[in-house]
């Protein structure tokens, strides 16, 4: 069928802002819908939503050092979301956040315990260059078995999280555990610790800051970057890409690695930052978390930073809530998960529109 | 039909359009693409409802809600892409969805009597035993017809049916149509090619932007006078151009095979050159290697044996960024594929290869104020018609697109273009502003190639015409003296023929080669 496309009048400006609308219009209804259903399941139950959605924010913001904490949850899910959401820039699905971030904070804290002695200038950018690269080698793994053997990196990740798991069990149960204490490691040395910015007891630590300047490189890397624009460009049109010059290939390699090594980067930063050791039962679902905060977050740096600091907000206040307003703190992985399900299938949000606008 | 209004979001597909088919008449549906013809034709035969008007059949007013209802009333229709099942016989085909059974078994018989009765009747030959994966195009279009008829039509829509015939099968085709005719058979025939037209109509409507323009007769109507109610102004429809003044060979292609998809050999064995200053046009039935050579010669396939030179480099097997670098410009067959990425703002489209050189990035970043420059000028001069270089690729017509592509390649300085397709789904307007700029390539000493379906196109644009059949080069002709007739036979395979014929030391100096 060919029908005319006509194009007329100077719609830039009003478009471009139908385009922000439009990519707003998902997460935010999202989010909404998700609490309104989450608050109909909680007055079944017997509870008031209200009154349980006012101790989740207590929890999360507004009683002493809750914010504090919120950020320092928000941190990993910052970078892990950044991660991931490059893989979706370049077509690539990456899975295996998870796995990158266990394999990162193994070889930071590894990195931050065994090297005695280092000025703080060298062993904290070399503990987190650690995890980075750790990270890095794991997602990049995949994009080459992608790239040079067209190997799906939805399955390759998925193995290689299995991977991760069993690798960091072994290591902190047996080469790297510390002596005379509980399975975990040794404590990293006081020079590979990211301190806390406004001083014990207050949580917040400088990997906040660390999450914050790599929002800013991502936005520069993906919005005016050649290497973005490669990226991105393999990601919207493959054939294209190719057509045009660029390497499909080198570009998926280099997509997996930058993502790999982000969400290497956030586990580094949450045992440097938050644990200082590696504990044996090092399990937190940061990374499958991050899939959902890439989708709620369209991508987009701001998106990100606001879908983290809602899921850091919810993970941080729940303990508050459960003992406030006496709900289960399951509730929050029930709200989560359909945040998921409205991101994940806009269909719904769309006929829901739709249905209102007839 | 009379009054049909069809909308579809932000598009008025058809406005207030009546249409009238006498019995035993060809009505020619003239428009470009996009003009609302096809539209029309689905909203008779039940694909669309439309928003309003009226549809009569007989002078009985008929609601036609879906294709059952338009066979029913004797309406049959032909589609550019045949729906047929190429490992099932030609009787089975046209039976399908229809099957005659003798208790528990299918009747086959009967009904390919009836097609042997029936395509004796009408003049379509075709056999009811073959199977449809043996038969040419141009059978497999009888095969189509032949499914309406066995269906009673009364009224047959063929839309673009030229499009994937050689011009022998064309006229076959043309016979049959009055054949139908002059049974009584009525027959609406879509099409933008304004030569077909005046060969064949009885009557011609033309349809512009969703209206009709107007009606005629071929008697009292030229191509100009057509082309020009088509596009709404004037048209040139020759292309003007001096002999050719060819210089040194840019790209060299010798012994070239190239492997399809399916692993199948797609390029066998080819062999020519193409020199600075000259057109060499490569004319052939769609589907006969021409998008293997082009692939092969652009760094996006794989050569399993030969050479490929562009200005003196070696390009066997590099990548296209390579084929890129040493001067190769490349407008592409599909380029909805290749050519664009829709999502892609218009001055992001134009800088699609050339995006990580300066002027474009600066150090570590990309210059927006250099890619915003360079949109603005190349959709002056290129004649884009968009609303800024912020409107995203994929919203702009078929033909502006294609004007995009074009400015693109040509934007960086070139020794080689490679056009395939270059003027494929594009409205006439563009179609004589692209002729022209290729022209213009040539004569600034660039090399061009041009792969085209088209062989109006090839004759008109070319200096060299090689004919590739079945991946082989089958002739090659002087584009000043080659003959349409001549080009057709070499189309269709018929190498033996072509090479008693006046041309045919060309045909052996190619094949020799």
């Amino acid at each position: 069928m060919s029908t005319p496309s006509v194009v007329s009048g100077d719609t830039t400006r009003a478009s471009r802002l139908q385009l922000l609308t439009g990519s707003l219009i998902i997460p935010v209804l999202s989010v909404l819908i998700a609490l309104v259903v989450g608050g109909i399941l909680l007055a079944i139950t017997g509870a008031n939503p209200l009154e349980v959605y006012w101790a989740l924010i207590q929890g999360a913001f507004l009683r002493n050092r809750a914010l504090g904490n919120t950020l320092v949850v928000a941190t990993p899910y910052i970078l892990l979301g950044l991660g991931v959401s490059l893989s979706f820039t370049a077509g690539l699905f990456n899975i295996g956040a998870e796995g990158q971030f266990y394999v990162g904070a193994l070889v930071g804290v590894w990195i931050g315990f065994a090297l005695p002695g280092l000025p703080m200038f060298v062993h904290l950018p070399l503990a987190l260059l650690g995890g980075a690269l750790a990270g890095a080698l794991w997602g990049g793994i995949a994009g080459l078995l992608k790239a040079t053997r067209g190997a799906h990196e939805v399955i390759t990740t998925i193995m290689l999280n299995y991977i991760a798991f069993a690798l960091t069990d072994f290591m902190v149960n047996g080469p790297l555990r510390s002596e005379g204490t509980a399975p975990r490691t040794p404590d990293v040395q006081p020079g590979a610790v990211l301190p806390e910015i406004f001083g014990a007891p207050d949580r917040l630590h400088w990997g906040f800051v660390l999450a914050l300047l790599l929002l800013a490189a991502y936005w520069f890397l993906t919005k005016r970057m050649p290497l973005g624009f490669s990226i991105q460009t393999v990601g919207a049109n493959p054939d294209a890409a190719r057509y045009a010059g660029i390497s499909v290939q080198r570009t998926t390699v280099i997509a997996m690695l930058i993502s790999g090594g982000l969400c290497g980067l956030a586990g580094a930063v949450e045992v440097l930052g938050v644990y200082r050791y590696m504990p044996a039962a090092f399990t937190t679902g940061y990374g499958f978390d991050s899939i959902a905060i890439s989708l709620l977050g369209q991508g987009h740096p701001i998106g990100i930073f606001v879908a983290a600091i809602l899921f850091g907000a919810m993970n941080n206040g729940a303990t508050y809530m459960q003992f406030a307003a006496g709900v289960s703190n399951n509730i929050i992985a029930v709200l989560q998960a359909f945040i998921v399900i409205f991101v994940g299938a806009p269909a719904i949000i769309k006929s829901l529109i739709r249905r209102k606008g007839d | 039909m009379r009054g049909i209004t069809k909308r579809f979001p932000g598009v008025l597909a058809n406005d207030n359009v009546s249409f009238e088919l006498q019995r035993g008449e060809v009505h020619a549906l003239l428009g470009e693409n996009g003009a609302g013809k096809s539209t029309l034709m689905n909203v008779l035969y039940g694909l669309y409802p439309p928003d309003s008007g009226v549809i009569e059949v007989n002078g009985k007013p008929l609601k036609i809600s879906n294709p059952g209802v338009a066979i029913a009333h004797g309406i049959g229709m032909v589609h550019q892409h045949f729906m047929l099942i190429p490992t099932l016989t030609v009787t089975e085909n046209i039976t399908l969805g229809q099957e005659v059974s003798r208790g528990l078994l299918l009747d086959l018989k009967s009904p390919a009597d009836r097609i042997r009765q029936l395509s004796k009747e009408y003049g379509v030959a075709v056999d009811p035993e073959a199977y449809v994966k043996d038969l040419s195009v141009g059978e497999q279009q009888r095969v189509e017809i032949l499914k309406s008829l066995y269906r009673n039509a009364e009224i047959l829509v063929l839309d673009e049916p030229t499009a994937v015939l050689t011009p022998q099968e064309v006229d076959e085709l043309f016979h049959t149509l009055r054949q139908l005719t002059a049974q009584g058979k009525s027959i609406v025939f879509i099409t933008h090619k304004l030569r077909e037209v005046m060969a064949v109509a009885n009557r011609i409507t033309v349809l512009r932007q969703g209206k009709v323009v107007g009606s005629t007769a071929p008697a009292e109507a030229d191509e100009a006078k057509l082309a020009s109610m088509m596009v709404g102004r004037s048209v040139l429809l020759r292309v003007d151009k001096t002999p050719a003044l060819p210089k040194e060979v840019v790209l060299r292609v010798s012994h070239l095979m190239v492997q399809s998809d399916r692993r199948l050999v797609a390029i066998n064995d080819v062999s020519f050159d193409v020199r600075a200053g000259e057109i060499v046009g490569i004319a052939g039935v769609e589907g006969n290697g021409q998008t293997e050579l082009v692939e092969a010669i652009t760094g996006l396939r794989k050569i399993e044996r030969g050479e490929v030179s562009v200005a003196g480099q070696a390009m066997r097997n590099e990548s296209p960024d390579a084929v890129i670098e040493a001067g190769t410009a490349h407008i592409p067959e599909d380029r909805h594929k290749y050519g664009m990425v829709a999502s892609y703002e218009l001055r992001h489209n134009l800088v699609l290869s050339t995006f990580d050189k300066p002027p474009f990035t600066q150090g570590l970043a990309m210059n927006d104020a250099a890619i915003d420059a360079n949109a603005k000028r190349l959709i002056r001069d290129f004649d884009v018609r968009t609303p800024s270089e912020h409107t995203l690729a994929g919203s702009l017509s078929g033909g502006n697109q294609q004007k995009m592509v074009v400015a693109r390649e040509f934007s960086r300085p070139i020794k080689l273009l490679v056009a395939a397709q270059p003027t494929r789904g594009v409205d006439v307007g563009s179609i004589e502003f692209i002729h022209r700029r290729l022209i213009e390539q040539r004569d600034a000493g660039v090399a061009v190639l041009l792969v085209s379906a088209e062989l109006d196109e090839i004759l008109s644009l070319s200096d060299t015409i090689l004919v590739l059949h079945k991946g082989r080069i089958v002739g090659k002709a002087d584009g000043s003296k080659a003959k349409r007739e001549i080009l057709g036979l070499w189309m269709m395979g018929t190498q033996s023929q072509a090479q008693t014929d006046a041309s045919s030391s060309a045909a052996v100096e190619a094949a020799s080669r």
